[in-house]
């Protein structure tokens, strides 16, 4: 990477206290994002995508302890006051969530949020604030938005919903956007429209762009690198287009192999992982993959492999037995 | 190539306007509280009788032309001290509940929202109100600082802290937790501006739906207040009393202590009915999933 980052994660790690004992959400996560890139976060469920987010973000639980540094333009976030934090949210640092459902505010109507929002952090009049509203929800593909400015989220569909949060969280430039899952909760058609619409506004606004998701198809075409999570760590970082041609982890080759594909026999069982991931509050000597690793070795369960690269630098793998490159090594 | 161009900038179908019915028995409720409102105000242009002027000629009076209810046992006009007594149920009623609004209210949007060492300290403060009991409460106070109407309303005020308290921190504890929080805070929110924007409007809905019915629980915990001697003071009227009095002569004249019975039942009734109709309209999550 040329581009100096407009982000970059140094070792953070995230400590989450439960009653089991210390969970491990993060563990040891290094990453960079240039202006005008994007990353796509890929893991299952629990894997600690949406935890490394909230650590970017510097939204942890309260509980939560976070060791590492996250700096943004060269500023630690981990070290910025409550205040300086709160005014570089919203205009350097913004996020969607999931779920349009719950991340607008059922009471107020799409206006009031929109506006206030641009109000408070661009400190517009009123009129301004209204003009902008409006051509930012035309920007996002909403049909007669004067019309929705009145409107209450109930009323709208989910995929509006959606375009509305990107809306919100568009509306004060930012230059790091970090989409949680933006399209889990909508429909397949639906899906693609709201990571266009991503994409063509990250173009525009040369803003950089982090996409947390469970669907590989989702970063396929749409990122510039990858970093594939597992049980806290990332286990495999790489430029899309080298990620998918030429996979080494085990555990990236086991999600590419769970997606549906649409030129299967009909009723062909869908090769799932087996087995769960690791229970996170019991650190695993190992490898923390190796249980459900179909290419585990003895010094698989013995050693931890550490992030480093093999043949280019820029495509990092944590694996003792990495497919292909070691071929003959595995059955 | 035929491609089926659906432009999501077609025409729009703006949403119908559903038309809510409330029905003629939320306007009856409502006629109610505005003619005892407009009643207990006007009640000295009003009412020919003074609600304390004793005719002593005319004890327990049939209803009649100069008495339209009729006198109670002293001669004193029954329809002047029914309306003089809305006077003083309906100001504990709304007073009261409005001290617990603000106090229990504010108190359970903080707790819920900052949880913590402060919402141990809130939430162990009320439970200790709550174990104490209200009528030793009521009759500790009124025996120290004397019994009057500003008493009254802050003993009942005071005693429904507690109950908002809880509403307003449930209510807020579900919501503290919903994505569109975290998003403000993501946007630069600070804690003022949620609480303010983000939060109060949502747990505003149910505080109001129970303060409706914290009114009505009000007036009847008045009315029994004063029904025992613990309310205004006499001659002062209050439905309460007018039962308590009525219930002397209750084998001679038993609509003085009915007329002021069935008043206090319409009016509670009232409320309930108006706090149930406007809790159902003014959701705008009831079309939601």
């Amino acid at each position: 990477m040329s581009a100096p980052a407009l982000l970059s994660v140094e070792g953070v790690s995230v400590d989450l206290p439960t009653p089991r004992g210390n969970l491990r959400a993060v563990d040891q996560v290094d990453l960079r994002v240039a202006p005008g890139q994007t990353l796509g976060i890929v893991g299952e469920s629990g894997c600690g995508k949406t935890m490394l987010s909230r650590a970017i973000l510097q939204l942890l639980p309260k509980k939560a302890t976070l060791t590492g540094r996250v700096r943004l333009d060269g500023q630690d976030l981990t070290r910025l006051g409550a205040e300086p934090l709160r005014k570089l949210r919203g205009r350097a640092l913004a996020v969607v969530f999931q779920d349009p459902m719950t991340s607008l505010n059922p009471v107020l109507t799409i206006g009031s949020q929109l506006i206030e929002t641009l109000q408070e952090h661009l400190e517009f009049d009123a009129a301004t604030a209204r003009k902008r509203s409006i051509e930012l929800l035309a920007a996002v593909g909403i049909p007669a938005p004067e019309h929705r400015l009145t409107q209450y989220p109930h009323q709208l569909s989910g995929g509006m919903r959606q375009r509305v949060a990107i809306a919100i969280a568009l509306s004060c430039e930012p230059k790091l956007l970090i989409a949680d899952e933006p399209t889990t909760a909508l429909d397949v058609t639906i899906q693609a429209q709201i990571l266009d619409l991503l994409a063509r506004e990250q173009r525009r606004r040369h803003m950089a762009m982090i996409i947390i998701t469970h669907d590989l198809g989702v970063v396929a075409g749409r990122t510039d690198e990858v970093a594939v999570m597992y049980a806290g760590r990332v286990v495999e970082r790489a430029p899309t287009p080298a990620l998918f041609k030429n996979m080494r982890m085990p555990y990236t080759e086991a999600l590419l192999a769970a997606i549906p594909k649409i030129d299967a026999a009909p009723h062909t069982p869908l090769p799932a992982i087996s087995g769960r991931p690791p229970d996170p509050t019991r650190p695993i000597a190992g490898c923390a993959f190796s249980p459900r690793c179909r290419y585990a070795m003895a010094d698989c369960h013995q050693k931890k492999p550490a992030l480093a690269s093999a043949a280019s630098s820029d495509h990092q793998y944590a694996c003792f037995h990495p497919i292909h490159a070691a071929a003959g090594a595995c059955v | 190539m035929a491609v089926l161009d659906i432009g999501i900038d077609t025409a729009v179908v703006s949403p119908v306007k559903r038309k809510r019915r409330v029905g003629t028995l939320f306007w009856m409720a409502i006629t109610w509280i505005a003619f005892m409102g407009v009643a207990s105000i006007f009640a000295d242009l009003l009412l020919a009788h003074g609600p304390i002027d004793m005719d002593m000629l005319e004890r327990r009076a049939a209803p009649s032309l100069s008495h339209w209810l009729g006198t109670d046992g002293l001669g004193r006009d029954e329809l002047a001290r029914l309306i003089h007594g809305a006077r003083i149920s309906l100001t504990v009623g709304l007073c009261a509940p409005m001290i617990g609004l603000s106090i229990g209210g504010g108190l359970g949007i903080l707790a819920g929202y900052f949880r913590g060492r402060f919402e141990t300290l809130v939430v162990g403060s009320m439970d200790v109100l709550l174990a104490f009991p209200p009528l030793v409460f009521a009759l500790a106070v009124t025996a120290y600082l004397g019994q009057s109407l500003f008493n009254l309303t802050c003993i009942l005020g005071v005693l429904g802290i507690p109950a908002f308290m809880r509403v307003a921190r449930a209510a807020t504890l579900s919501l503290a937790e919903r994505e569109f929080v975290v998003a403000a805070r993501a946007l630069g929110a600070s804690h003022a501006r949620i609480l303010i924007h983000e939060l109060l409007p949502n747990v505003f809905l149910p505080l109001l739906a129970f303060f409706l019915l914290g009114v009505a629980v009000t007036i009847v915990v008045e009315g029994a207040l004063s029904f025992l001697g613990l309310g205004v003071p006499p001659p002062a009227p209050s439905w309460g009393s007018m039962i308590g009095e009525g219930r002397e002569s209750l084998e001679l004249a038993p609509r003085l202590a009915f007329i002021p019975a069935a008043t206090m039942f319409l009016t509670v009734l009232s409320f309930n009915l108006v706090g149930d109709t406007l809790r159902a309209l003014t959701d705008p999550r009831q079309g939601a999933l």
